[in-house]
């Protein structure tokens, strides 16, 4: 197994010509090209403005303002853990032809869909940083600093789930259709859509946010972009980060285990 | 000096097969009835090769030979690494290229170029290698104008041969290749076997499997013959080649008894007046009346059977029945009758169709000025063809007894299916007795021993 994860380094290069392609041939043919990487966000954020501004306006409170903002912090990461979960579920079935007929290490394509999503991740950043500029969002530095550590720890998480759901929906394939409604699920389980002191710490909600390991990474994305003040949820991001470095680990066993039935069932 | 290129030891592959109950199967319902791990447990096993122990000398070239699923692309699979052996050990020693599938890691939507980089990558060159090869892979592939545009505007001829050009400028110790000399027009063929011949030259590895069983005789050092999963024979390609073409013929030769019997029993099955008859589509083989077009090519039996077709046999030059014949060996048609009154109008006729429903020949008594006098009781008619002379294919046999006007009295139509075999690959419908000669400003070399009379 670990023989396998060195050999990922000299594959390297595939990876990243790989991700190159998933860019490229994502808005090939399309009008305006390589801008929708930056528009789609834009347009995300339009539409939360006008949601939460208009059809249905939130309690007002100065902590979470403007509201749009403080959801667009929370959304970008979250659309790179969802939409590269759901590509992954799919990616070892869809690439089954590179599996069967070229000697090709599988897990490649789990990774490659993780990373892709992840550029789409930054792109959508710059658009977030734009409206914190135009805003006079004060950012301190020292936060700032702590940004590729949650990027990092994000992007294990994220690999992590994404090499255990394209293993296994290759024997399960309803794992998918399960998926996107349990992201769904996810999704308004995670403080995104609201902050997070919404509920008393504890309260039993408040419980079961700490359980969600996504709340922790949704609340130190909010704390460096958004609210004022130190990143009190610093420890809380290197516990996670623990976590998700076993968790990584555990899925790619599972992987690596599953390898070799692959060529025969996708 | 000669090292062992490939070396396969006591490599079994087995796949596993789910019975049915598993294809319904669930996440939910695995975690439910707590068997998850037992569901991945294979219900059923099947050996796609079984026990094979090969090794390939650097250098040399091994063709494999054999039936549809006889395991020879799995074989192909193992050496590639593609997927690994249940048991044995596999060894390859070299950079291997594995012509599988062409273009397998291709992206429609991006362009040739930037397909060639990335499947280069895929199968193991470094960016600058196929920077520097890459002006020759478009020129192999004929796709200058064409390299910068989305490969899914390519057409599936196109899309091969950049794939077979990409592969074999991976420029492989080892080289495999399944079944994919048919990606191009004749020009194309001929500029991979001028690639492949070029490559043994340099001493490289090649196994290559195939169905062109010319193309083992011609360019293999060694042929392997797989059989079940199994190794059947590895040796001399001539040999190899000649025993697997024997087998395949015993083969084939009771695939057809099997078909003759079960198309002949049908027909015999139906008495002539039976309405049933007409019910049976799927066996539309007693009519009862001439079909509307007498060229149509369909099969079936109809007459009124005052005299009728008892038997049909097929007898070789030793007179014994059988359904497989050489090109250029004799062949009779052996028709047994039986009327139960005296007749004295009647033709006997042959017809011999091809598989696309051609009329190759046909004739009857009356062509040839046989003036029918009698027929009472059994009777036996035999049309011997002293030397077969048709090319290799399938052909079918009408067989029929009627008056002189073309009253029917029994009418066999594309009953009995008979094949030809022959070492030549010509085409056409029918073979001229011919020879070939020439002047002494042409000289040809005959390095493919063609020869029907072996």
């Amino acid at each position: 197994m670990l023989r396998n994860l060195a050999a990922l380094v000299r594959y390297r290069g595939l990876i990243q010509s790989l991700v190159t392609r998933e860019l490229k041939a994502r808005y090939r043919g399309s009008f305006l090209g390589f801008f929708w990487s930056f528009i789609n966000p834009l347009l995300l954020l339009l539409v939360y403005s006008f949601v939460f501004s208009y059809v249905m306006p939130v309690a007002d409170d100065s902590r979470v303002k403007p509201f749009a903002l403080f959801m667009f912090c929370g959304i970008l990461p979250w659309t790179w853990f969802s939409s590269s979960l759901l590509e992954a579920s799919g990616v070892l079935i869809s690439g089954g032809n590179l599996i069967k007929k070229v000697l090709f290490p599988a897990e490649i394509l789990p990774i490659v869909t993780v990373l892709s999503n992840m550029i789409h991740f930054f792109f959508g950043l710059s658009i977030l940083a734009a409206f914190l500029i135009w805003h006079q969002r004060p950012i301190s530095l020292a936060e700032l600093a702590l940004f590729p550590l949650v990027v990092l720890v994000q992007l294990i998480l994220t690999a992590g789930f994404a090499l255990l759901l394209s293993a296994l929906t290759v024997h399960f394939r309803d794992l998918r259709d399960i998926l996107s409604n349990l992201l769904t699920f996810w999704f308004f389980a995670t403080p995104i859509i609201y902050p997070y002191f919404s509920f008393p710490a504890d309260s039993w909600q408040g419980q079961l946010l700490k359980l969600n390991p996504f709340t922790h990474l949704a609340i130190t994305y909010q704390e460096i972009l958004f609210f004022q003040g130190p990143v009190g949820h610093l420890k809380w991001l290197l516990v996670l980060g623990v976590i998700s470095i076993g968790f990584f680990f555990f899925s790619y066993f599972v992987f690596d285990r599953l390898r070799d039935t692959f060529a025969e069932e996708v | 000096m000669s090292r062992t290129a490939i070396e396969l030891t006591n490599v079994s592959k087995v796949y596993r097969r789910y019975a049915r109950r598993r294809q319904f199967a669930t996440l939910k319902s695995a975690l439910l009835s707590r068997s998850l791990v037992s569901d991945l447990k294979a219900d059923e096993t099947f050996p796609a090769v079984r026990n094979m122990t090969v090794s390939v000398q650097s250098g040399k070239t091994l063709g494999v030979i054999g039936r549809n699923g006889s395991g020879k692309s799995t074989l192909l699979k193992l050496v590639a690494g593609i997927t690994k052996p249940t048991t044995g050990a596999v060894k390859v020693n070299g950079r291997i290229s594995a012509l599988i599938e062409l273009g397998a890691g291709f992206h429609p939507e991006i362009s040739g170029r930037e397909n060639v980089f990335i499947n280069g990558i895929m199968l193991g060159l470094t960016k600058r290698e196929i920077g520097r090869r890459f002006d020759e892979i478009v020129e192999f592939a004929e796709l200058k104008d064409f390299i910068d545009a989305p490969v899914k505007t390519y057409s599936s001829g196109m899309y091969m041969r950049l794939g077979f050009a990409v592969a074999i400028h991976v420029d492989p110790e080892v080289l495999l290749v399944d079944e994919v000399l048919a990606v191009g027009d004749e020009g194309f063929t001929h500029k991979c076997l001028d690639k492949f011949a070029d490559f043994k030259r340099r001493g490289k590895t090649i196994l290559l499997v195939t169905h062109s069983l010319g193309l083992v005789e011609r360019f293999c050092d060694e042929a392997l013959w797989m059989d079940g999963g199994q190794k059947k024979a590895i040796g001399d390609p001539m040999r190899v080649v000649g025993a697997y073409v024997l087998d395949v013929g015993k083969a084939e030769e009771q695939q057809l008894a099997a078909h003759d019997a079960k198309a002949h029993e049908s027909a015999v099955s139906i008495s002539p007046d039976d309405p049933a008859s007409a019910a049976l589509p799927d066996h539309p083989v007693e009519t009862g009346e001439a079909p509307a077009d007498m060229f149509k090519a369909t099969e079936g039996r109809w007459g009124s059977r005052e005299i009728e077709i008892t038997d049909v046999e097929l007898l070789d030059g030793d007179g014994l029945p059988g359904h497989v014949f050489q090109s250029g060996q004799p062949m009779t048609v052996q028709i047994t009758l039986r009327s139960p009154l005296v007749m004295d109008d009647f033709v006997v006729g042959i017809g011999l169709f091809n598989a696309e429903g051609i009329c190759c020949y046909g004739t009857n008594t009356s062509i040839e000025q046989f003036r029918a006098v009698k027929i009472h009781g059994d009777a036996t008619a035999r049309f011997t063809i002293e030397s077969l002379d048709m090319v290799e294919g399938t052909y079918k046999l009408d067989v029929a007894v009627h008056k002189l006007d073309g009253y029917p009295f029994d009418y066999h139509r594309l009953l009995y299916t008979f094949r030809v075999k022959s070492r030549t690959k010509d085409v056409g419908i029918y073979r001229p007795a011919h020879q070939w000669e020439f002047s002494d400003a042409m000289v040809f070399s005959k390095d493919s021993v063609i020869d029907d009379a072996s």
